[in-house]
């Protein structure tokens, strides 16, 4: 059997610029990746690729061994926060429960099992203590743990995060380092963006070092000695901080 | 005049114009009230404000070719929206300089249009500012009929808005037609639109779209709640503004719009929790305790 997420040789281009070429890279099930690179790297044009909402240019996107199709089979997504109006005058959550809208379909309301996942979405992330609470009023941390607690109400096989760690504080980013390396666990197939290489490496299963291509991917352990595969990465001297905090790591 | 005169004026048979323009006034207000919350919410005033110009060419056709005004307006909003909606799709331009490009060509097709209708100044004055007088009986049932046809459309709707307007991308990647949903609001917006041009002309109409939704935003954090104040808030002040424009002889349009701009600065200053009174007290309490 495939692996729940599948990229075959996905070509991207964005305004006739290429920004992925042949881009090969899977997630199994039970397994947390985490996709590493510069800005303007694509990592996040490699989410939406696979969340289907961009259609590449070369190859394909396979999810749950089916080509993707927006609303096909369900994908947890974590946005970026600063792409979520938290402005809105809405619940937690209610919020939550929007993760839901794309699969209850037209004219029909939350039912029994619906609030379920809902609820079990919350208790995961730790927020059903504030689950009446506007989401205006939320710290980053709590409104990070809202995003995450609104893809899992999907209980879909595969979650994608764009960088979920940005701007959050050491126990913030600890908590929910575990919390994805506890929903990989259960089976999940579990991608994520970050610039954090502290939690990436004490967090994923497996790195991916994305530049527009797949330059080097492997177990965090064994590819923080690959400095070479970094260095041509993020395109730094010898002398480089990135290239001293991997060697200590 | 006491508002016990101008119950009785209601109530005058010779006077039954003025029965009329309440109705249509507060059935108006309450329309863009609901409607509104998602202009305000999503930052779509602009948006609002260019519909309420864009279906001046269609009323403007029908008055020529003595159609109906309320068909001839919302075909043209709707055109306009669409080719807004079309047109934002190019990259390069922000959304707002295709409404500023398009809500302008619009109305000045309107101006053209309405020259050609023999003595048009007396009917270019109200559209552009309203008119309470000579509302008939069918127009106040096809203003019924719409603003049901509008409030039903966002309650069918109501989980997708809201989830399109939290966050587009996600609400793309769970397979949700994005551009049928704005395009649908758009739509919804130019109906509330076309039915308040009527009593509230074609520049006011933006205030009854914005100010009642924004004050019951500073009232409320839930989405439900300020979705029966908005319409609460425009109603009564479309009952209070008549009532002043009737007893001193004000514009009724501009005397309603000034009712809510007044309450929208009440609000601002006295609301329970986000007026500025009740932050001042906040902070001084806590000034005390430390």
């Amino acid at each position: 059997m495939s692996a729940p997420l599948v990229l075959a040789g996905v070509s991207v281009q964005l305004g006739g610029r290429p920004v992925l070429r042949a881009v090969d890279l899977h997630v199994d099930g039970g397994e947390l990746v985490g996709l590493i690179g510069p800005n303007g790297a694509g990592k996040t044009t490699l989410l939406r690729a696979a969340l289907g909402v961009l259609r590449p240019h070369g190859g394909e996107v396979l999810v749950g061994g089916r080509p993707v199709r927006p609303g096909r089979v369900p994908i947890g997504y974590v946005p970026q926060r600063h792409e979520f109006a938290w402005d809105f005058p809405i619940s937690v959550e209610n919020a939550v429960m929007t993760g839901r809208t794309g699969r209850l379909g037209l004219l029909r309301r939350p039912g029994v099992a619906d609030w379920r996942a809902a609820d079990e979405a919350l208790e995961r992330v730790g927020m059903t203590a504030l689950r009446t609470r506007p989401i205006g009023e939320l710290s980053g941390g709590q409104r990070q743990r809202v995003l995450v607690a609104r893809a899992l109400a999907l209980e879909s096989a595969v979650l994608l995060l764009d960088e979920p760690f940005t701007g959050l504080d050491m126990p913030s980013q600890e908590l929910l380092a575990d919390l994805f390396a506890a929903l990989a666990g259960e089976g999940r197939a579990v991608l994520m963006t970050t610039h954090d290489l502290a939690a990436a490496i004490y967090a994923c299963d497996r790195l991916v070092l994305l530049n527009g291509e797949v330059v080097a991917t492997g177990p965090p352990a064994l590819l923080a000695r690959d400095t070479a595969a970094w260095a041509r990465t993020f395109d730094v001297a010898e002398q480089s901080p990135l290239l001293r905090i991997l060697e200590a790591a | 005049m006491s508002p016990v005169e101008f119950v009785n004026d209601l109530l005058n048979p010779d006077l039954a114009f003025l029965a009329k323009a309440l109705l249509m006034a507060v059935l108006s207000s309450a329309v863009c009230g609901v409607v509104g919350c998602y202009v305000v919410l999503r930052g779509m005033a602009f948006i609002g404000d260019a519909v309420a110009h864009a279906v001046f060419p269609g009323l403007a056709v029908a008055f020529v070719i003595g159609g109906s005004l309320v068909v001839g307006g919302t075909v043209a909003g709707i055109v306009t929206a669409i080719l807004v909606a079309v047109f934002s799709q190019n990259r390069r331009l922000k959304e707002d300089s295709v409404i500023g490009v398009f809500f302008v060509a619009s109305f000045a097709l309107g101006i053209v249009i309405i020259s050609r209708a023999p003595g048009y100044a007396g009917s270019l004055q109200d559209f552009l500012f309203g008119s309470i007088a000579g509302i008939r009986d069918e127009d106040i049932q096809v203003a019924a009929g719409m603003g049901l046809l509008v409030v039903g459309a966002l309650a069918a709707l109501h989980k997708e808005l809201v989830t399109v307007s939290l966050d587009r991308e996600t609400a793309r990647a769970v397979g949700l037609p994005v551009f049928w949903l704005d395009l649908a609001l758009y739509v919804l917006v130019t109906l509330a639109v076309v039915v308040s041009v009527q009593t509230i002309g074609n520049i006011l109409v933006l205030a009854l779209l914005v100010t009642p939704a924004a004050t019951a935003r500073l009232l409320t954090d839930r989405l439900g709640p300020m979705m029966v104040l908005a319409p609460a808030i425009g109603g009564l002040a479309a009952l209070v503004g008549l009532y002043i424009s009737w007893s001193w002889d004000y514009p009724t349009g501009g005397t309603i719009v000034l009712v809510l701009t007044a309450a929208f600065v009440l609000a601002w200053m006295f609301a329970p929790r986000q007026g500025v009174l009740a932050r001042w007290r906040l902070e001084r309490v806590a000034r005390q305790a430390a």
